[in-house]
């Protein structure tokens, strides 16, 4: 970020007049609490997840039911992944470059999910696609279930993971503005051609960053899950389902060494980010 | 900025059939479940609607909800403030590292996070075994819930503080500190007014997301339904036990305050941008 030498250079000016102790023991507390809320109980997830050695890890691991766990959350995640690109990226486009009545409700509206407790989210999808809900019957007719079924768990993970992509286009798709994309309409380019050569292109970081949050979110979605699933065992059960229902059913080791893969795919998905948001950085430095 | 509408290309049927596409979608997706959520919820009438509301474990499920939000509000606004100061005006070994994992939070599982909590705090961990002996409970008692929400509201106040301080002018600092001001002064009487609604930010998102969180306190509430059960815990039992409408009317309440703390963030939105033309 380019602001941040300066802001750097001048704090020294007035970190001069500060005591160095009290920024010691300022320093102290803030790491002091970082590692105990973050740090450590994560190391102390690892120590027991690895306490049996790297084959008992693996024998958990490995176990038929865990691996189907971990291709569900493959499949909801992908899915889910999919559709909120394609809509996100057009949700974005539409409120950048478009302009109608009632575009701040719109606005508004695509943050919503942040809002509503996955809980809720779960609970909500039920009062439609249940047993007894909105869209029953239809449903029934079409024999096609969704509820406690795999489409309802995409549906779930569809709903939380709505705003991330639009949030992050929007601000990249106004900064890059509309100059170079009537440059190429005037020398003759269709619409498509535009998106895909210049307007694409020059949006991708946000892009990436949006879709890696979307992919984070999915594989660690839980709440919604829980309600829409009926957590069948093998049918219905994602990974983070697992974790829950083998502390349940007191066989610990499994859900350390679940939630270790997805601590440990967070963390690379995190390092992702970091790197993403640093070529958003000096692509916005470069500007 | 102001963003002029591509004029003559782009105004044909494609753009309104990628907003109508666009529009459905939302519709289907957001607009239309929390519609019929709250049309269920009160269908059968006020009266029951009440009565749901008000039975004692729905009652105390909203109140602890409230009550361990507030804080960890409280606890986020003192340590996140800190973090962001910390990390913008000091220098020590590791901060780049430090400042990359503080979105840990939002990216791990909430029921890892909880996982977590209860293998480092529980009572069959050293630590949670020494907790015991004094008596403060942590893991299956309120100071658990508290801190899966502190876990997973982390980053909130730190990323809302943060640029605004990488951004603020020194100027009137150093004119401070040159008229002879303390340094707590200076960060009481000139810094803090300036940060003030990026944290109230960062406190509204992390006190909205506290509200509904489910998957790391469920780890580590336990089943203790007067102690340590929160609004979506109870709301997730009664879904369980079939009584489906004591589920959507808490739900209805929990959406409320929700919308409620959006609008308020709009409205501090609008507010600190027009400071800041002034």
């Amino acid at each position: 970020m380019s602001t941040e030498a300066p802001a750097a250079a001048r704090s020294t000016v007035l970190a001069t007049g500060r005591s160095s102790l009290g920024r010691r023991l300022l320093i102290g507390a803030v790491l002091g609490w970082f590692a105990l809320l973050i740090l450590v109980p994560t190391a102390a997830l690892a120590k027991e997840a690895l306490s049996g050695g790297l084959r008992t890890l693996f024998a958990s691991l490995m176990k038929p039911e865990v691996l189907r766990a971990f291709r569900l959350t493959l499949v909801t995640t992908a899915l889910a992944t999919i559709v909120n690109t394609i809509f996100g990226l057009a949700l974005a486009i539409v409120l950048v470059r478009q302009k109608f009545w009632g575009k701040t409700l719109l606005d508004g509206l695509v943050d919503l999910p942040f809002a509503v407790s996955p809980i809720v989210a779960g609970l909500m999808l039920i009062v439609l696609y249940g047993p007894k809900g909105w869209f029953a019957r239809p449903l029934a007719a079409a024999n096609i279930q969704v509820a406690y079924a795999v489409p309802g768990m995409v549906l779930a993970c569809l709903f939380v993971t709505l705003p991330f992509v639009v949030r992050e286009v929007v601000p990249v798709l106004q900064e890059f503005g509309v100059d170079q994309e009537e440059v190429a309409y005037t020398l003759g380019a269709g619409r498509w051609t535009t998106f895909w050569r210049v307007t694409l292109p020059s949006i991708r970081w946000g892009l990436a960053y949006g879709v890696t949050l979307t992919v984070a979110r999915s594989l660690g979605e839980f709440g919604a899950l829980l309600v829409i699933s009926g957590n069948t065992v093998n049918k219905t059960q994602t990974a983070t389902l697992y974790v829950h229902d083998a502390i349940d059913s007191l066989d610990p080791q499994g859900a350390y060494a679940v939630s270790l893969v997805l601590a440990g795919t967070s963390f690379v998905l995190l390092v992702g980010m970091e790197w993403m948001r640093k070529r958003v950085a000096t692509r916005e430095g470069k500007a | 900025m102001a963003e002029p509408t591509i004029s003559s290309p782009s105004a044909p049927p494609s753009g309104l059939i990628l907003r109508s596409l666009t529009l459905g979608y939302l519709g289907l997706m957001v607009v239309l479940p929390l519609v019929a959520l709250t049309i269920q919820a009160a269908e059968p009438g006020a009266g029951a609607f009440w009565e749901q509301l008000t039975n004692p474990f729905a009652l105390h499920a909203l109140r602890l909800t409230f009550i361990t939000a507030f804080a960890m509000v409280i606890v986020n606004i003192v340590t996140g403030t800190a973090t962001a100061w910390v990390l913008v005006r000091y220098r020590f070994p590791g901060k780049g590292l430090v400042n990359a994992l503080i979105d840990m939070p939002f990216a791990v599982p909430t029921v890892v996070a909880g996982l977590m909590l209860v293998v480092l705090f529980g009572p069959s961990s050293t630590l949670g075994a020494i907790l015991g002996k004094y008596g403060w409970g942590v893991i299956y008692h309120k100071p658990g819930v508290i801190l899966a929400l502190l876990f997973v509201t982390y980053p909130f106040v730190i990323r809302s503080v943060q640029p605004v301080l990488l951004e603020m002018d020194a100027a009137e600092e150093e004119a401070a500190a040159t008229l002879g001001a303390g340094s707590w002064t200076i960060f009481r009487r000139v810094t803090l007014p300036t940060l003030w609604p990026s944290i109230l930010t960062g406190a509204a998102l992390s006190f909205s997301r506290a509200l509904g969180e489910f998957g790391s306190v469920a780890m580590v509430a336990g089943n203790h339904p007067l102690e340590t059960k929160t609004a979506p815990l109870y709301i997730f039992g009664e879904i369980e036990s079939e009584n489906r409408h004591g589920a959507m009317v808490v739900s209805v309440v929990l959406l409320a305050c929700s919308l409620l703390i959006l609008i308020f963030l709009n409205v501090l939105q609008k507010r600190g941008g027009r400071a800041h033309v002034h």
